[in-house]
């Protein structure tokens, strides 16, 4: 099968320092630019310390494809990754609520939606992540048998998660 | 211009109004950005008037400024000031974060505020939205409830006003504590729960124009630059070599809080009677290994993570949280205060934080304060009978509770060490000032003089036109690597200068070329623009008032501790030496440019195109 030599960018919140190199990278790659909102993974930091890089885990259904009215997303057969066509993007939103970790979103600009397309199996945001020995990023080889889709999830439900982990009680009501 | 936004905001929080400021760009090359630009502000604004300003008072000026360099060098920072209510001087106080990087992206390269609210208020800056917002829900909240609830509140704003984008980021918070509320002079403008623009004492000045925080938010980019593949790089190579500083990353410089006892004999113990000790118990380890729930915590850009998250799981602290925490929180609220144990530290740390104190101004008014006790000069009854003994760390919590709420004698040492020191002297008719260990004003850092191993140059405080701040010390000659005027620059161009440990000046000029594209910059620095903003500061300092001047030469002094010997430690007996100290200042005020009073010759003046600062000082009768 195809997808078993399908790569997955693994996520361990608690190793991540914040430090936004990720951010840094995936936007200088896509649009030359430092851009935190048009990178395709933004770390969000609704509690200091619980910092939750959010970006896309290829769902097996693509909900955020099947939902696309004009059909300007589709699937890069080689990657797995959602491909946005920015002729084709109408900037209607309708995928984004259609994805469980509301992940996709908007170019401030060209008012196209982003969506990570795993930069063609050689992921910037993991590359920058190891070389800093962090390894809150990690590319791994996707499994037929897991179930990735449970990993979309809302930046607040992660940090809700990550918080209890760090913090215990005291992060209870924090968020 | 390459680097910059393009346009600064200018609140007025008497009448509301908000403008929006430009600085052309020779203004610039001169004054950068962060520390240099705000004498440049101040001095415009304040200058003819500067010793009647109270720095309480509405026509104060806050600054809160970015630089060229700030989310493109390792280590994103922003730049506080305005007139210091500590040093009465002007002092660039940064604190690290994302809020400098977000308000470029926001489109704006600072914030000036002027006057006073009429009530309690926060502004936002989203985009092109910008309010003043009524903060009367958040007026008396501790740093982590205000941050929380100020985030909550912003992210449902931004998700009503700019619902197409999906979820935006949340927004970043510049705020204060209630010790800035209640106008404190030793409170720090406060991010991400424990980080402090602490030097200076601008959260009280922020309390006194009823301003809680500034929230914002962008959507762009960050600025254009010269050359984005150059800056690409650059980072790459910076942070190469920042990878390679395995101490810095693993331990920040919480391994310091033994280290700077134990081996060197210059950490503050019992407000510095002594700054020898040996306890293993309070070494980096046992932080790294009973309290770090975060072992790598950064700011924007950052390749170290010298920050550290602590939290106690068990015991009467447990869920107190602070990071690491740093050398200088770990010194001033650990063995200046008799407390030799790591989960009182961070006890107290995370109340400091909370409180939204500058750590070190909070431990060093706090060990002041025990030392008067220890003295006998104050009492458990004149402390609403807290036991201020060395190591009783719940009675420094109570008094750092009072002192944020100006609560019985809280007020007075709400003054911070020296003013304090002052004023209960006078009534007591003692000389109390010599248990105050400041510089014009304001704490020192955690670093001391006496043993002649930590810093090189025992003119270190006394000759800063930072007053105490440890962070940028007088050195010559000036263009070497980590000196005073590469200090400037790093506050100034506003990023972290901890990152330039490990790169190196070439390549922060190398990062000034490729971003602004100004090739002139270096060769201009330390003879011209460097040169040019320590005057000012200098003349801001010595104009100083309405409540405190200081007298050139006079003031420019250690701390009186200094001068006593040492009573323990391998460097038992050793002293700041007077003539030595004579020496080396008269040494810098020649390089300076100053006379041998510390004034600064009409000539240096002059050359630097500071005439209207020359008849300033005439005109004060200080030239």
């Amino acid at each position: 099968m195809r997808s078993r030599k399908r790569i997955w960018i693994a996520r361990d919140f608690l190793k991540c320092s914040g430090c936004r190199k990720c951010e840094i990278a995936c936007s200088l790659h896509h649009e030359k630019r430092i851009w935190p909102e048009a990178s395709r993974v933004r770390v969000f930091m609704l509690v200091p310390g619980a910092e939750v890089p959010h970006l896309c885990v290829q769902c097996e259904d693509y909900p955020c494809v099947k939902s696309c009215p004009t059909g300007a997303l589709s699937i890069n057969q080689k990657t797995g990754a959602v491909l946005v066509d920015d002729e084709k993007c109408t900037a209607c939103g309708v995928c984004i609520s259609s994805c469980p970790g509301r992940v996709p979103h908007l170019h401030p600009v060209k008012k196209t939606i982003l969506i990570c397309d795993l930069c063609e199996g050689r992921p910037q945001c993991v590359k920058v992540c190891q070389e800093g020995n962090w390894d809150a990023l990690e590319t791994t080889t996707r499994s037929s048998w897991q179930v990735y889709k449970i990993h979309a999830r809302t930046p607040e439900e992660i940090t809700r998660e990550v918080v209890r982990n760090l913090y215990g009680e005291a992060g209870e009501g924090m968020i | 211009m390459r680097g910059y936004a393009g346009k600064f905001l200018d609140i007025d929080l008497s009448t509301g109004e908000i403008t929006k400021t430009t600085f052309n760009e020779n203004l610039l090359k001169s004054f950068i950005g962060g520390r240099g630009l705000a004498a440049k502000i101040l001095w415009d604004r304040l200058g003819e008037k500067w010793e009647t300003v109270d720095p309480f008072a509405p026509a104060n000026v806050l600054t809160i400024l970015t630089g060229p360099l700030t989310g493109f060098f390792p280590g994103a920072r922003v730049c506080v000031s305005g007139k210091s209510p500590q040093s009465n001087g002007m002092v660039g106080s940064t604190v690290g974060g994302e809020f400098g990087v977000e308000l470029k992206c926001a489109g704006y390269d600072g914030v000036i505020v002027t006057g006073k609210a009429s009530k309690p208020c926060y502004i936002t800056i989203f985009e092109d939205q910008i309010s003043i917002k009524d903060a009367n829900h958040v007026w008396g909240k501790d740093g982590k409830q205000t941050l929380k609830i100020l985030t909550k509140e912003g992210r449902k704003e931004l998700k009503a006003n700019f619902t197409e984008y999906g979820e935006l980021k949340e927004p970043q918070v510049l705020y204060i504590g209630p010790a800035g509320e209640n106008q404190t002079r030793i409170a720090a403008v406060m991010e991400k729960w424990t980080h402090a623009a602490g030097y200076g004492g601008y959260g009280g000045v922020m309390g006194s124009k009823n301003l809680k925080a500034i929230v914002t938010k962008g959507l762009g980019p960050l600025p254009e630059v010269e050359d984005i593949e150059k800056v690409r790089e650059l980072i790459k190579q910076a942070d190469k070599k920042c990878f390679k500083s395995h101490s810095f990353r693993r331990w920040g410089t919480g391994a310091a809080g033994y280290t700077v006892g134990a081996k060197t004999s210059s950490e503050p113990v019992r407000n510095w009677q002594d700054e020898w000790h040996d306890e293993r118990g309070f070494a980096v380890d046992k932080f790294e290994q009973r309290l770090w729930v975060k072992r790598y915590w950064a700011d924007y850009g950052c390749p170290t993570s010298c920050l550290k998250i602590a939290m106690p799981k068990t015991g009467e602290f447990k869920g107190c949280i602070t990071d690491n925490p740093d050398y200088e929180l770990q010194a001033y609220l650990g063995p200046n205060l008799g407390i030799f144990t790591p989960e009182d530290n961070v006890y107290l740390s995370s109340l400091i934080d909370d409180l939204g104190f500058c750590g070190i101004q909070g431990g060093n008014t706090l060990a002041f304060a025990a030392e008067l006790y220890q003295r006998g000069v104050v009492g458990k009854e004149d402390l609403d009978g807290i036991q201020l003994e060395w190591g009783n760390t719940k009675a420094f919590g109570e008094l750092a509770r009072k002192i944020a709420k100006r609560e019985g004698l809280g007020a007075l040492f709400a003054e911070g060490s020296y003013r304090a020191a002052m004023e209960l002297g006078k009534k007591k008719g003692m000389n109390l000032t010599q248990y105050a260990v400041a510089e014009k004003g304001m704490a020192i850092g955690a670093h001391g003089l006496r043993s002649g191993r930590d810093f090189p140059d025992i003119m270190a405080y006394a000759c800063n036109v930072q007053a105490g701040d440890h962070t940028s010390l007088p050195s010559t000659p000036t263009e070497l690597e980590n000196s005073e005027f590469n200090t400037i620059l790093d506050d100034s161009g506003v990023y972290c200068s901890f990152n330039t440990f490990s790169t190196g000046i070439d390549l922060i000029w190398d990062f000034f070329s490729a971003v602004t594209g100004w090739q002139e910059l270096r060769q201009n620095w330390y003879e011209t623009n460097a040169l040019r903003i320590l005057q000012m500061q200098r003349v801001m300092l010595l104009l100083g008032g309405p409540d405190l001047k200081w007298k050139a030469n006079v003031d420019d002094d250690n701390p009186p501790r200094f001068y006593e010997p040492l009573p323990m430690g391998p460097y038992k007996g050793k002293a700041v030496n007077r003539e030595l100290f004579e020496e080396q200042k008269q040494e810098y005020y020649e390089a300076m440019g100053w006379d041998k009073n510390g004034l600064p010759k009409p000539e240096i003046l002059r050359k630097l195109g500071l005439d209207d600062v020359e008849s300033k000082l005439k005109h004060a009768g200080i030239l």
